[in-house]
């Protein structure tokens, strides 16, 4: 263990680094709940359970009394529905989750793919990508979101996701630019190249290595971008046509009015959990940051 | 010296056609027949409709072949017609959005910049200051981590209706109408306040965040040790990191702009500011195809000039691109 240890170093400095394990702990701890907390729920409504059978678990069901304040039977209270807060809550985190692994990773392979061909081929085909990443960066994306989902009458997750990952990828595919410059100039791929090292070799051996740690970077990055996209695009109404998510509920209890009847139990669990989510995606990346860089390291 | 600008002209101006081209297409991609819905407005009579459809369908121009129907687009476009709203109708598109856009402009600009200014002298401080940046900063991280329609939220329940201070509905109360006198002026900062407030507060944690990391970076690079090695104050080196840590931040607000914009909608839909935001959602709600086209391209328009206005400050400030034009580097 010590000796593989000592090979990967970056691994055992992100296993040492506070940052990186206490955040990458509560995420985990967060795809945990949003994993059983169907199981959960059933506990929660297990009174409920035994009068409606079947349809209990269904977040759109209209379960209890309406407006009730967190209590035994429902943990974080009804809406103005009846509708059981903490089943939507636990609902809305999953396909939160799914929109940043999907959305973000496919912004994340857009920008890279589109970031390395044109930092290593240069010419042309730089001046061509650079200048369709710079047109997407201008227009903005929330404009773009909107036309396009105003446009599909049914929308799930998987689509939203989609749209959010294919607009999402312009500033990953400038920084992954630069950094694919930076590396290619550098002495140990000019030395393979003389060598008559293959180019896709070069490329797989020599330069996405060194990236790697950034990859992993931009991923986590994209992920709370994603999330944060689909959640601005549900919250204008243009989120999943069926189902619920954090931004619709968020969207349902400004609708009905849930500010000015003080319903906090509407309001604040589903917006916490997104800003304890990408706070923890945030700390994570610094713990990331401190372990692959040795200059952050704190020794 | 011209290959720089040159080069961003052309992005530039691919860019306005390629928005324009999106947003003409809009109400020919959206589902459901815009025409259509208009003349339900008016339809009492069955006959009427068959007289109403033709009369819309002529006045819209959606009879002639698709290339005509994109020239006239693009002249409408340079005579300042955008189509008349079919929720608000017969007024035109161009006239709502004039009435709504000083309200985004007094929302958005001040909100932007003064985030901008403090964020990156918080940070700057905080960079080196072990006490901020053990609990200042952790604050920040989560400001930044807040979508911004949440914080709204936040901020309109606790400021509105736990303590209730300030109005959480509206650019100004209803018994009001928008003119030019001190009343309705202090009504309108009023209203004004909460919004602000809660833009502010969230992108102020991202500038802070940036400016300290860059900072850092800076202090650690070969010039500052060397002037630390001279025996330069602690203060003097941090100016000299600020004036290097500060163009990477000039070009971070040109790429936030899109999230910034589309944070701004959110929130104003949660105050019901307003604002194009605001009008966008009722666009939306109200398929009118001719509003949503009007916002859209406003918005897109005003990015692309904030894009632009950031790309002309950056050559002011950065010497390296400033010396290779008045040299001719």
């Amino acid at each position: 263990m010590r000796e593989w240890l000592k090979k990967h170093d970056t691994i055992y400095f992100m296993l040492t680094n506070k940052r990186f394990v206490g955040g990458m702990l509560f995420i985990l701890s967060l795809i945990l709940l949003s994993l059983i907390g169907p199981w959960l729920a059933r506990i929660e409504l297990g009174w409920y359970i035994e009068e409606a059978g079947k349809r209990a678990l269904d977040p759109t069901a209209n379960i209890g009394t309406p407006y009730s304040p967190p209590s035994p039977k429902n943990w974080l209270g009804t809406n103005s529905f009846g509708q059981d807060v903490f089943l939507q809550l636990v609902y809305g985190l999953r396909s939160s989750l799914l929109v940043g692994i999907i959305g973000g990773g496919l912004a994340t392979v857009v920008g890279l793919s589109i970031g390395f061909i044109s930092g290593y081929s240069g010419g042309m085909v730089d001046e061509t990508l650079m200048m369709l990443t710079n047109i997407m960066l201008v227009i903005p994306t929330m404009a773009v979101l909107i036309i396009i989902a105003a446009y599909l009458p049914y929308r799930g997750v998987l689509i939203e996701s989609l749209i959010i990952g294919l607009t999402g990828w312009p500033w990953t595919a400038r920084a992954v630019r630069s950094e694919t410059l930076s590396l290619k100039s550098r002495e140990f791929v000019h030395l393979a190249r003389i060598s008559a090292v293959r180019p896709l070799k070069i490329v797989f051996g020599e330069i996405a290595p060194n990236m790697l740690s950034y990859v992993f970077m931009v991923f986590i990055l994209q992920f709370g971008g994603s999330i944060l996209a689909a959640v601005g695009l549900d919250f204008i109404g243009l989120g999943p046509t069926r189902g619920t998510s954090l931004g619709i509920m968020l969207q349902q209890a400004v609708l009905w009015n849930a500010i000015q009847l003080g319903m906090w139990w509407w309001i604040i669990p589903p917006g916490a959990i997104i800003t304890a989510l990408i706070a923890a995606l945030y700390t994570v990346n610094t713990g990331l940051d401190e372990a692959f860089n040795p200059r952050l390291r704190e020794m | 010296m011209g290959r720089y600008l040159s080069k961003k002209m052309l992005v530039y101006i691919l860019t306005f056609f390629i928005a324009v081209t999106l947003d003409w297409a809009i109400p020919r991609f959206m589902p459901g027949n815009p025409i259509s819905i208009l003349v339900s407005r008016f339809s009492a009579l069955p006959n009427a409709r068959k007289v109403l459809t033709s009369y819309f369908t002529q006045s819209f121009g959606l009879d002639k072949p698709v290339w005509v129907q994109y020239m006239n687009f693009w002249k409408a476009f340079f005579h300042g017609d955008l189509g008349i709203s079919v929720y608000l109708y017969p007024k035109p598109v161009i006239d709502i959005i004039k009435e709504s856009l000083p309200f985004d402009i007094a929302l958005l600009l001040p909100a932007i910049i003064l985030s901008w200014i403090m964020g990156n002298w918080i940070g700057a401080i905080a960079a080196k200051n072990r006490i901020l940046d053990k609990t200042l900063i952790p604050v920040l991280y989560i400001f930044t981590a807040m979508p911004y329609f949440w914080f709204a939220i936040i901020i309109a329940w606790g400021l509105g209706v736990v303590i209730p201070i300030f109005p959480i509905s509206g650019g100004y109360s209803y018994s009001m109408t928008p003119e030019l006198s001190w009343t309705f002026f202090l009504d309108f900062l009023y209203h004004w306040f909460l919004p602000f407030l809660s833009l502010f507060v969230v992108m102020l944690g991202g500038w802070a965040i940036g400016m300290r990391n860059m900072i850092i970076y800076e202090i650690e690079a070969n010039y500052s040790r060397y002037s630390e090695s001279l025996g330069a104050s602690d203060r003097l080196i941090l100016r000299y990191a600020f004036r290097n840590a500060v163009l990477p931040q000039v070009t971070g607000l040109a790429l936030q702009l899109g999230t910034i914009v589309a944070g701004a909608l959110t929130t104003e839909m949660v105050f019901s500011y307003p604002g194009i935001g605001y009008l966008l959602l009722q666009g939306i709600l109200h398929q009118d195809y001719f509003l949503i086209q009007g916002c859209f391209l406003f918005i897109v328009l005003s990015v692309l000039a904030a894009n632009f206005l950031v790309d002309i400050i950056y050559v002011l400030i950065d010497p390296r691109v400033r010396y290779s034009y008045t040299e001719g580097v």
